[in-house]
């Protein structure tokens, strides 16, 4: 199978939704670039080149630039979603959300609801999230926790270029709002891309790695770092399954639970800040739903609870990493911080 | 285009039934006997309708707080309405949206909006699905003069202009965002704030019927030629508080009361029309009739209608399961 950048599979994503469906439109600041300038035309293709070669392919009506606005531009997406369009509205950065949430929850989110379940709004908003870039503190945070809030959203978290192209696709077609978040650090991360299109479902989590021992459920970018802990601690003789739940919303609870109760010890991994998280969702489900099957207190790997760092040497302490994970593991292993449950 | 005599009362029959649904509402919140929060439009009927006559259900809307006008001026069913306010299982949102969310997308009305400015990027977004669908279609926005200070309302001018869209923008300005007069809050003019972003203005008399009709004429007719976006600048009255409830302490005494004697949209247009023997009294004393009864119909049978019960809290969350 041949394999594909993470940028490549998600350009590979729009490309083939554009072709299938010309109610996709995709949208956003210098999603092509060049818009009334002397150079060249399809400049950027997106700040990352994401989207490069779209406008080329499909035209300036289809493939929009739009002004720095994004409550107008978000706005817009939203209502074009509720009329007939089903257009990708590219939020650079999520810490932009900032200036243009209102559209996205109290208008996307809420017009079925509100309305009797008489709108539809297929809109896909993709947006770049994480450290690891030296972006610093207003362009690396990892918002997804608060989209997953809100009633009426669904929030896609790719792993890996197979998910991305498969997630993407999905969200596409998905006739709700799909919040679809990109992890920088990922664009240029290779995997195995099938050629031709195809839907991951929501909801559907992926088991990475399979053990005895401990689940690792981990979130993004995160599963990656998960994965690489569970290959160093199955060499140390710990056996450790994986799971990558892909979407936050919905969460794909039954996989989480079945794989924490066959083991009996969780960690939690998840870049965001520490409250009220992905990490404290699955631990509040895991001791809710399955208390008498834990062997130890779930553990939670998260970024520590302050804005994301600048200085490459702070912001390496920052993010969560392989190491961590592994002292986490060691921990649930221990059975110290068990005797509690005992 | 001319106004026929079926248009007139037409017009005339939308602004009534307007007027007497407010009234009705008016009354029964004060009775204690509606949930929520209520923004009524009596007094501004005449922009709604004025816009609207002009409007299809390939074209859409998005309104504000005070949106049960922009409904029924759109088309939507006043029964529903009625029920929706209520909170009724047969509500027009099954009474889950209720005063401040009322819509009906299948009439191109998208919603009155519980957030002030929130309907200006939706409004630019159906503009550009109607332009991408080649449906011939427009989108308005109305905004009051507190939404035309937002952020969202400045950005949606200079969207529309930049992709030239065919989108009209309405400011309704009824003098007060809530309890702050316009006079103060609003910073230059709504026409300089227009020509700021090179997009033609319009001022007109928003109790006047037949300018408004005439000046959502001509920005209509540029917007489906392709020739982009207008903003019309009503200056009107509201006759009722920014909500009910409201002791409207912030008006002079007699402020309302002078408006309704001299400048209420009802009475001037059955002066006009009378005076130049477009349409006869008798013939609008029956459709003040008319609406009066409909909407004690309206009122007795969304009194009488059931609740949502249990199963539909979890539905229409999502298109899919979840």
């Amino acid at each position: 199978m041949p394999k594909k950048s993470y940028r490549q599979a998600i350009n590979e994503a729009l490309r083939q939704e554009m072709e299938r469906d010309e109610r996709v439109i995709i949208m956003g600041e210098d999603i092509a670039g060049g818009m009334g300038a002397p150079g060249e035309d399809d400049a950027w293709g997106g700040p990352l080149g994401i989207t490069k070669g779209l406008m080329t392919q499909f035209g300036r009506e289809r493939v929009l630039d739009t002004p720095i606005t994004e409550s107008g531009f978000i706005g817009a997406a939203v209502g074009a979603a509720a009329t007939g369009l089903r257009p990708v509205a590219e939020l650079m950065f999520v810490d932009f959300m900032g200036v243009c949430f209102d559209q996205i929850f109290n208008q996307a989110a809420k017009f079925k609801y509100m309305f009797g379940g008489k709108a539809v709004t297929p809109l896909t908003i993709r947006t770049m999230y994480g450290a690891g870039f030296r972006a610093a503190s207003q362009h690396s945070q990892c918002l997804y926790p608060l989209f997953t809030h809100i009633p009426g959203l669904k929030v896609a978290l790719p792993s890996n270029a197979y998910e991305a192209k498969g997630l993407l696709i999905q969200a596409i077609r998905d006739d709700d709002p799909v919040m679809f978040f990109e992890h920088k650090a990922m664009y240029d991360d290779e995997w195995e891309v099938p050629d031709e299109p195809y839907a991951i479902p929501f909801g559907e989590a992926a088991v990475t790695r399979e053990g005895d021992d401990v689940t690792i459920v981990a979130f993004g970018r995160m599963v990656n770092m998960a994965n690489e802990a569970a290959d160093n601690l199955a060499k140390q003789g710990v056996s450790c399954t994986v799971v990558d739940p892909r979407t936050t919303s919905p969460l794909d609870r039954d996989t989480i639970l079945e794989t924490a109760e066959e083991t009996g010890r969780v960690v939690v991994v998840d870049e965001a800040h520490p409250r009220c998280n992905m990490a404290t969702d699955v631990a509040a489900l895991v001791g809710q739903e399955i208390f008498g099957a834990l062997k130890a207190p779930v553990r939670m790997v998260t970024a520590p609870h302050c804005p994301v760092p600048f200085s490459p040497a702070l912001e390496d302490l920052y993010i969560p990493n392989a190491a961590k994970i592994e002292a986490a593991v060691h921990e649930v292993m221990s059975g110290v911080h068990a005797r509690a449950a005992e | 285009m001319q106004l026929s005599r079926d248009d007139l009362l037409n017009a005339y029959k939308r602004m009534r039934l307007i007027r007497e649904f407010e009234d009705a509402l008016h009354e029964e919140f004060s009775a204690g006997n509606i949930p929520g929060f209520v923004h009524l439009y009596a007094g501004e009927e005449a922009s709604g309708v004025g816009v609207c006559m002009h409007l299809d259900d390939r074209d859409a809307i998005a309104s504000t707080h005070r949106g049960h006008g922009h409904c029924i001026a759109k088309g939507c069913d006043e029964r529903a309405m009625m029920s929706e306010i209520y909170g009724r299982a047969d509500g027009l949102c099954g009474g889950k949206g209720g005063s401040m969310h009322i819509a009906d997308l299948s009439k191109g009305m998208m919603g009155a909006n519980g957030i002030v400015g929130g309907g200006p990027p939706l409004i630019c977004g159906a503009a550009l699905s109607a332009k991408q669908r080649k449906t011939g279609g427009v989108a308005v926005a109305f905004v009051g003069d507190g939404a035309s200070n937002q952020g969202t309302t400045f950005e949606s001018y200079n969207l529309a202009k930049v992709w030239n869209l065919p989108a009209i923008f309405v400011v309704e300005d009824n003098g007060y965002a809530e309890a702050t007069a316009s006079a103060w809050s609003v910073s230059g003019s709504q026409a300089k704030r227009a020509a700021g972003f090179d997009i033609p203005a319009i001022e007109v008399d928003g109790h006047d019927f037949f300018a408004v009709w005439e000046a959502a004429r001509e920005a209509i007719e540029r917007a489906r030629e392709g020739g982009g976006p207008t903003l019309i600048h009503c200056r009107l009255n509201r006759y009722y508080g920014h909500f009910e409830g409201d002791a409207v302490t912030y008006k002079a005494p007699g402020e309302v009361e002078k408006v309704k004697a001299e400048k209420d949209c009802l009475m001037l247009f059955r002066q006009r029309v009378t005076e130049a023997g477009l349409l006869d009294a008798e013939a609008l004393d029956q459709a003040d009739r008319e609406a009066k009864a409909r909407i004690d119909q309206c009122l007795s049978e969304a009194k009488a209608a059931p609740a949502p019960t249990e199963a539909a809290l979890l539905t229409d969350v999502y298109t899919s399961a979840y």
